[in-house]
C-alpha cells in the first residue's frame, strides 16, 4: 500500500538559515505519525511546505503517490491535504458553523455557483455539522468565530480540517497556549480520531505525543535525526544527545 | 431559517426593499409638490444607487478597493450614446448596422460591454495585491478618462449629446416618470443580485478571501478568478447604471468618468456601509442630496462636503451602518483572527 | 521625427520624469514604510505651487519663492500627518483612501476659495529664461535644464538620506519592523512625521519646480498623483531606485506619447505601458529593497 505521505530529501533555506536540511519522511495510511524536536528546528516551515504555501528548494513531495512538489496549496487542499494552523487563522464574521461549511464547499469543486444561498444547503451543512460535533465544538455550532474562547479557537482549526474530508491531516500544534484541562480534551479527541485519519502532528506535549503518536520523527536543525516506535525513540542514545537529554 | 440565529441587520436584504419603496414614492411627492425637480433627484439617486450597490461586491463582499467605477460607469453611457449618434446620423456602426435608440437593445450592450472592460481591466489588477490593486484600478479610471476624450468624433472632451429620442420596446421613455421607474426596477433587481450573490458559495469565497485569504487557500479556494468574476460584474452593473444616466439626461461626457468620481461611488458605497446592500443606497441618496443642497446654499461647497467625509471616517469606521450596531450594542468585526 | 525634436524631446521626458521621482519618492516611503495610501500627496505638490507663485509676488524674487514653497508645503505635510493621518496609519486601506479623498476636496476648494478660479503664473528670473544649445544650433531653455539637473542632484541626496544615514537607517528599520524599532529606542512616530514631512517637501518642490512650465491652479496635482503613482507601482513599492527608473520610464513615455500622437490618446500611452508591464511583472520592475 502506498503512503498516504512521502517526503524525499526536502530541502529549504532562508538567506543563510537552513530551515529544512533534506528531510525524509512517510505517513501511512491510517497511521498517526508525530514530529517532535526543540523550537527552531523548523517544524512549521517543514508543514508550510508540506502544505504549499511555502516552496522547497529541493526535495518531492508526494500525496498517495501523486507528486505534488510543484502543486499550489489549493490545488493540494483539493488533493487531500488540510492544516490546522498553529496560529488560528479564521474569519471573525463567519460561524463555527460556517467555517467548516466553507471547507465542504471547497472540496465539492468550483464556487461559481451564484443563486442558491450556501446557508441553506443541506449538501454543505450536513458534513459540515458533523465535523464541528467530531471537533466537540457542537454547543457552538452558530457563535461568530470572534466570540470563541482561544481554546474553542483551537477545536474550530480542527474542525475545518476534518470537514475537509482530508487524507491527510498536518496539525500544527493543536493544543499549543491551552490549558490543562483543554489540553487533555483535545488529546482525547486526537485520540478519537486516531485510525480514521492518518495524520501528521507537530506537538510540544511530550506526554500526549507519545501516548498517541504510532511513530515519531525527531527533527533537530531541519534534519530528521530518528524515526521510530515511542520506545524506539525513547531509548535512542541520539536522540537522548540531541533532544531529550535537554529536557 | 434552516439553521443559524436570526441575521443581523448588516445583512438583511429588508432594509434596502423599504428604501426601494420608499423611492417609488418620489413621483407622487414631485405631483404633490408640483416640483419636477424632485424626480430629477430622485432619477439620479437611483441610478447612483445601482453604481454604489454594485460597487459593494468588489468593495465590501470581496474586500478590494476601486477606483475604477466611473470609468464602467462612462463606458456604459458611451455604449448607449455612441450607438444613438450612429442612427442619428446614418452611419453604419460595423457591418452596415446602423446603431440603435431602442434601450431593450442598447441597456443590455452596456451592460456587457462594461462588463468586458472590467474583465480586462480585473485581468491586470488582481494579479497584485490590495493596496497596489487601489493605485492600478485608479491609473486604469484615468486612462479609460483619456480614451473618451480621445473619441474626437463623438464630442470628445465636449461629451457626446444624445439628439434622438430614446425607446424601449418602441415607446417613447422621455417621460420623466416612466423613466423613473425603469431606473428603479434597474435598482431594484440589483439589489435582489447582489444580496443572492453575497449568500451565494460565490459570495462566500468572495467573504471569506477578503478576511482571510490564506484560510481560503488552506482549504483549497484560490480567489483570483472568484474576485475576476465579481470585479467583472460590479463593472458590468455600472455600465447599466452610467447608460441609464446618459438616457436620463440625454448627455455623456468624460467628466462622468473622471477619477474624483471614481473616488464619489467609493464614498458613496462606504458611508452608508459596506457589505450591506441597504447602505450604498444610503450613501447614494445622502451623498446627492448633500451635493445638490449644499451647492444651492454655497459656491464653495466641497469644503463641507469633505470635512463631513472626513468626519464620519474619523468617527463612524463602519459607515452610517455603524450606528445601526452602534444603537445595538453590537461589536464591530474586523481583521482576520489571529491569536 | 528629426534628431533635434528627438533629443528636445527626450530632454523633457527626463526632466518630467525627474519631478515625477520628487513626487513618487515621497509616495513611495511613506506606502512602502507606514503601508499608508495617501492620495492628498497631490496637494503637496499644489501647496508648494501656489506658495511659491505668492511669495514670488510678493518678494520678486525667484530663490525666495523656492525656499517658500518647500517650507510651506514641509508644514503642510507634518500639521496634516500629526493633526490627522497618523492616525490612519492602523486603518483600512479603504479608511485611508477615504480620509485623503476628504482632504483632497478640503485643500481644493480651501485653495480656490483664498485663490479664486484663474489661475496664477509664476515667472522666471533673467538669468533662467533664455535658452542654451545643446547641439549646434539646436536651442532648449535654460530653465528646463535647470530643473532637469536639480532633480537629479535631489534624487542622488535623497538616495544617499536613505542608505547611509541614522535617520535613513531609523526609517528602514521601522518598515521592516515597527515593535522593534521601538524596542531600539527608535522614537517611530517622530521618525514618521519626518519622513512625511520630507516626502511633502519633495512635492511641494516638484509643484515648484513645474509652477514656471505649467499654470498654477487648482486640480493640478491630481493628474500628477496619478503618474506618480504608477511610478510607485512600476518601481516596486517602497524602492527609491525603483521609483527613479520607473519614473524616468513614465516621464519619457508620456512625453513621446504626446508628441508622437494626439495628446488624448497620447495620454493613454503611458496606462497602456503600465498594463503591459505589469502583466509580466505585477510587483513592479524592481524588488522592495534598497
Amino acid at each position: 500500500m502506498t503512503d498516504v505521505l512521502e517526503v524525499r530529501n526536502l530541502y529549504k533555506r532562508y538567506g543563510g538559515l537552513v530551515a529544512t536540511n533534506g528531510v525524509n519522511l512517510s505517513v501511512r495510511p491510517g497511521e498517526m505519525h508525530a514530529i517532535i524536536g526543540p523550537n527552531g528546528a523548523g517544524k512549521t516551515t517543514l508543514i508550510s511546505q508540506l502544505q504549499g504555501m511555502v516552496r522547497p528548494d529541493a526535495g518531492e513531495i508526494f500525496i498517495d503517490g501523486v507528486n505534488v512538489t510543484a502543486t499550489p496549496a489549493h490545488q493540494r487542499a483539493g488533493l487531500g491535504v488540510a492544516r490546522s494552523f498553529q496560529i488560528a487563522s479564521l474569519i471573525p464574521d463567519f460561524s463555527v458553523l460556517d467555517h467548516a461549511a466553507f471547507a465542504v464547499q471547497a472540496q465539492l469543486g468550483h464556487s461559481f455557483r451564484f443563486w442558491r444561498r450556501a446557508d441553506r444547503e443541506e449538501i454543505l451543512l450536513a458534513p459540515a455539522r458533523e465535523a464541528v460535533e467530531a471537533a466537540g465544538l457542537g454547543a457552538r455550532m452558530h457563535s461568530p468565530a470572534r466570540d470563541l474562547s482561544h481554546g474553542e479557537r483551537r477545536q474550530l482549526e480542527l474542525a475545518i480540517a476534518l470537514a475537509q474530508r482530508p487524507k491527510i491531516l498536518l496539525l500544527d500544534e493543536p493544543m499549543a497556549g491551552m490549558g490543562k484541562q483543554d489540553g487533555q480534551r483535545m488529546t482525547q479527541r486526537l485520540a478519537d480520531l486516531k485510525g480514521r485519519y492518518s495524520m501528521l502532528l507537530i506537538e510540544h506535549d511530550m506526554a500526549a505525543v507519545f501516548s498517541l503518536a504510532d511513530r515519531l520523527s525527531v527533527l533537530v536543525s531541519g534534519a530528521i535525526i530518528k524515526t521510530g516506535t515511542a520506545d524506539e525513540i525513547r531509548n535512542d542514545p541520539q536522540v537522548r544527545a540531541a533532544y531529550l537529554g535537554h529536557g | 431559517m434552516a439553521d443559524g440565529a436570526s441575521r443581523p441587520i448588516r445583512a438583511a436584504l429588508w432594509p434596502a426593499l423599504v428604501l426601494i419603496a420608499l423611492l417609488a414614492l418620489a413621483p407622487a411627492l414631485s405631483i404633490w409638490l408640483d416640483d419636477p425637480f424632485t424626480v430629477k433627484i430622485a432619477t439620479r439617486i437611483v441610478i447612483f444607487a445601482i453604481g454604489a450597490v454594485a460597487l459593494d461586491l468588489t468593495l465590501g463582499y470581496a474586500g478590494l478597493v476601486s477606483l475604477c467605477q466611473a470609468a464602467f460607469f462612462g463606458v456604459g453611457g458611451y455604449v448607449v450614446g455612441i450607438l444613438a449618434w450612429h442612427q442619428a446620423n446614418s452611419e453604419a456602426v460595423l457591418a452596415g448596422w446602423m446603431g440603435s435608440s431602442e434601450l431593450a437593445l442598447t441597456l443590455p450592450l452596456a451592460f456587457l460591454v462594461a462588463g468586458l472592460f472590467a474583465a480586462a481591466v480585473g485581468a491586470v489588477s488582481l494579479r497584485t495585491g490590495g493596496p497596489y490593486f487601489i493605485m492600478i484600478t485608479l491609473a486604469f479610471n484615468q486612462m479609460l478618462y483619456y480614451g473618451a476624450v480621445a473619441l474626437q468624433k463623438y464630442g470628445g472632451d465636449d461629451g457626446l449629446q444624445i439628439i434622438n429620442p430614446l425607446t424601449l420596446f418602441g415607446y417613447d421613455i422621455s417621460n420623466r416618470y416612466k423613466f423613473f421607474y425603469l431606473a428603479l426596477t434597474m435598482l431594484l433587481a440589483t439589489v435582489l443580485l447582489i444580496d443572492r450573490l453575497a449568500r451565494s458559495r460565490f459570495g462566500v469565497v468572495l467573504r471569506a478571501a477578503a478576511v482571510n485569504e490564506t484560510r481560503a487557500i488552506a482549504v483549497g479556494v484560490a480567489p483570483w478568478p472568484y474576485r475576476l468574476v465579481a470585479f467583472a460584474i460590479t463593472g458590468a452593473l455600472a455600465g447599466l447604471a452610467g447608460a441609464l444616466l446618459a438616457a436620463s439626461q440625454q448627455f455623456i461626457s468624460p467628466a462622468d468618468m473622471a477619477w474624483d468620481r471614481s473616488g464619489d461611488f467609493v464614498v458613496m458605497t462606504a458611508l452608508g456601509g459596506v457589505a450591506t446592500v441597504w447602505g450604498p443606497i444610503i450613501g447614494a441618496a445622502a451623498f446627492i442630496f448633500t451635493e445638490l443642497s449644499l451647492s444651492s446654499y454655497m459656491q464653495h461647497w466641497q469644503l463641507p462636503f469633505g470635512l463631513i467625509i472626513l468626519a464620519i471616517v474619523l468617527l463612524l469606521r463602519g459607515g452610517l451602518a455603524q450606528l445601526v450596531d452602534l444603537a445595538r450594542g453590537a461589536k464591530k468585526g474586523g481583521e482576520a483572527v489571529h491569536d | 521625427m528629426t534628431l533635434s525634436l528627438f533629443l528636445e524631446q527626450l530632454l523633457n521626458g527626463v526632466q518630467l520624469g525627474v519631478m515625477l521621482f520628487l513626487m513618487a519618492s515621497g509616495l513611495t516611503l511613506v506606502f512602502g514604510i507606514m503601508n499608508f495610501i495617501n492620495l492628498a500627496h497631490g496637494s503637496l505638490y499644489m501647496a508648494g505651487a501656489f506658495a511659491a507663485a505668492v511669495a514670488q509676488q510678493a518678494t520678486g524674487s525667484f530663490v525666495l519663492a523656492i525656499v517658500a514653497g518647500v517650507v510651506a508645503a514641509a508644514l503642510l505635510g507634518i500639521v496634516l500627518e500629526r493633526a490627522i493621518l497618523q492616525r490612519f496609519y492602523t486603518r483600512s486601506h479603504l479608511d485611508q483612501v477615504l480620509a485623503t479623498f476628504a482632504i483632497i476636496l478640503i485643500l481644493n476648494e480651501t485653495t480656490r476659495m483664498i485663490f479664486g478660479p484663474s489661475p496664477l503664473r509664476m515667472s522666471l528670473p533673467h538669468a533662467l529664461s533664455g535658452s542654451v544649445p545643446i547641439l549646434p544650433g539646436v536651442p532648449y531653455p535654460t530653465y528646463r535644464l535647470v530643473v532637469l539637473l536639480a532633480g537629479l542632484v535631489v534624487a542622488g541626496l535623497l538616495y544617499l538620506v536613505i542608505m547611509r544615514t541614522r535617520m535613513g537607517m531609523w526609517v528602514r528599520a521601522g518598515a521592516s519592523d515597527r515593535t522593534t524599532a521601538s524596542s531600539m529606542g527608535v522614537n517611530v512616530p517622530v521618525v514618521f512625521s519626518g519622513l512625511f514631512g520630507m516626502g511633502a517637501a519633495l512635492a511641494g518642490l516638484a509643484g515648484i519646480l513645474a509652477a514656471p512650465i505649467l499654470s498654477v491652479q487648482v486640480g493640478m496635482g491630481e493628474p500628477v498623483l496619478i503618474l506618480a503613482l504608477v511610478v510607485t507601482v512600476l518601481g516596486g513599492v517602497g524602492s527609491i531606485r525603483g521609483a527613479f527608473f520607473a519614473a524616468l520610464l513614465v516621464g519619457v513615455v508620456d512625453t513621446f506619447g504626446r508628441v508622437l500622437l494626439t495628446p488624448a490618446l497620447g495620454s493613454m500611452a503611458i496606462f497602456v505601458t503600465m498594463a503591459i508591464i505589469l502583466a509580466f511583472r505585477p510587483r513592479g520592475m524592481f524588488a522592495t529593497h534598497g
